[in-house]
């Protein structure tokens, strides 16, 4: 008889226990049972990027992860990107520099952005190109999207400074 | 998505024991950028998928003391191309792995899962090849050990029997005055399959080549390797119309398809210039010098 797998994982920064089918993934995890719905569902076959979240440090498409590969992880979502200060950096400058229109593609380019700038905090053009080449936007030309990232890593700079 | 079971091993042992007992019922996951894809379309139908990466020798990227790499079955592209050995020592793993889907899909897709998957279009399996690399393989009846080139028996389809798992890919030390490239051409710039992939390693003695291994990737059922192209240029010396035999070698033993992606004509011509290329690129590493990262 078939049971569910008892999960035990740490979503920005909290821990979360779920019940999950192991033919579940990690984004139908995160949408339906733990009603974190930033990640967005585009092609479910790992193309598109929109389900990106950040697992123990590393970006991957939540598609193609199972729920079940989740125990024991450290798993980051667009929900704990703002704190209760405000916006990240990417946040604002995405906003400022309109790098979204639907917005359906943000989430994940946002969390790609993060682990980008984490690794690598004064990319060039193409470094960050080549970087988010697994992100597909519908509507904005990427070009406004990739100046955002790099007006992004001038304020944090300029932050740090 | 129909139900699967799902299992943890932490050894070699009990993975093995879990895939003899469910036979052709069960699949290792490594990265599961293949598996998953293919359990949601069907193209894989398994009631039990046994994750492998929990198990320490499918995680290990060393290189030992007698200078060979010894790469996990498991380990995951961007491990690859950030480790600093790797990187100075086997650039044309660095080639492969730094190509496979974009940084999302690098941070699970691993060369063993690329292997096993075993399509005409797998880049990592060229420059396996190129290096004269081998699986590392366990399984119910013992271990073995199986040369990459001998690995892809057809499309999709692998070495390996019932109840046997790659453990590890084994890459020989560096020969001195060698080196070693893979490209593949694409018509985009990134996340795109191979129209034609090309492995080669080169070793030079003295302005001769002493030994070429070229191998192609998307002309054929399973990755090509070119063992003509050894048996012309060996003894030969390093000059453009020396390389030239070499393309057109590659040319006459490629047997491509004509699909979307390219005519017959044009994989083949595409065969001749990629293996000219990557040649060239091999033997500029072959000489200390550093080539184009893509
Ligand atoms: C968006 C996208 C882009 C891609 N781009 C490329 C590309 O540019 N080039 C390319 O070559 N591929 C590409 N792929 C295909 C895939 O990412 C690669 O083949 C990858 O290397 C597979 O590795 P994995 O660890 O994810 O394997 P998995 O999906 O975990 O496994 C693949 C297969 O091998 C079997 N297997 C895995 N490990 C073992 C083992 N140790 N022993 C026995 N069997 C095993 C599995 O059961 C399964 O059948 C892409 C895929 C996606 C989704
Ligand atoms: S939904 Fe996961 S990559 Fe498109
Ligand atoms: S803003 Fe619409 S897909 Fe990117």
């Amino acid at each position: 008889m078939p049971t569910k797998s008892y999960v035990q994982t740490t979503i920005n920064g909290e821990m979360v226990e779920f019940l999950t089918e192991p033919r579940q993934s990690l984004l139908e995890v995160l949408r339906d049972t733990l009603q974190l719905t930033g990640a967005k569902e585009g092609c479910n076959d790992g193309n598109c990027g929109a389900c990106t979240v950040n697992m123990d440090g590393r970006i991957v498409c939540s598609c193609l992860v199972l729920g079940v590969e989740a125990d024991g992880a450290c798993i980051d979502t667009i929900e704990g990107m703002a704190t209760p200060e405000g916006l990240h950096p990417l946040q604002v400058s995405f906003l400022e520099n309109a790098a979204l229109q639907c917005g359906i593609c943000t989430p994940g380019f946002l969390i790609s952005s993060k682990a980008l700038l984490e690794q690598n905090p004064n990319p060039t053009e193409h470094e960050i190109r080549w970087w988010l080449a697994n992100n597909l936007c519908r509507c904005t030309g990427y070009d406004k999207i990739v100046r955002a990232v790099m007006d992004a890593a001038d304020r944090m700079q300029a932050q740090e400074a | 998505m129909k139900w699967i079971d799902f299992a943890r091993p932490h050894t070699v042992e009990e993975a093995v024991g879990l895939l003899t007992e469910r036979g052709d019922r069960a699949r290792p996951l490594a990265g599961g950028t293949d598996l998953i894809v293919q359990l949601r379309t069907g193209g894989h139908d398994p009631d039990h998928v046994v994750d492998i990466k929990k198990i320490p020798e499918l995680n290990e990227l060393s290189v030992c003391s007698d200078g060979g790499l010894t790469m996990g079955a498991a380990v995951p592209c961007h491990r690859i191309y950030n480790d600093a050995d790797v990187a100075s020592q086997y650039p044309a793993v660095v080639d492969a792995a730094s190509i496979i889907g974009g940084t999302q899909i690098q941070g699970r897709a691993s060369f063993g899962g690329n292997l096993c998957n075993a399509v005409p279009s797998a880049d990592t399996i060229p420059a396996m090849i190129a290096l004269g690399a081998c699986a590392n393989i366990a399984g119910p009846n013992g271990n073995r050990c199986v040369q990459i080139e001998d690995f892809c028996t057809g499309v999709r389809e692998n070495v390996l029997g019932p109840g046997e798992l790659l453990v590890s890919i084994s890459f020989p030390a560096p020969a001195a005055n060698s080196g070693a490239r893979y490209q593949r051409f694409i018509p985009r710039n990134e996340m795109d399959i191979a129209v034609v992939g090309v492995g080669a390693g080169v070793t030079l003695n003295d302005g001769c080549f002493e030994s070429v291994r070229v191998s192609l990737a998307a002309v054929a059922p399973t990755p090509l390797f070119v063992t003509e192209i050894n048996d012309e240029l060996a003894g030969k010396e390093v000059n453009d119309e020396n390389i030239a035999k070499a393309g057109e070698i590659a040319r006459d033993a490629a047997k491509p398809i004509t699909d979307m992606r390219g005519t017959i004509e044009y994989r083949k011509h595409l065969c001749d210039v990629m293996t000219r290329r990557v040649i060239n690129d091999a033997v500029t590493r072959a000489r200390g010098g550093q080539v184009d990262a893509h």
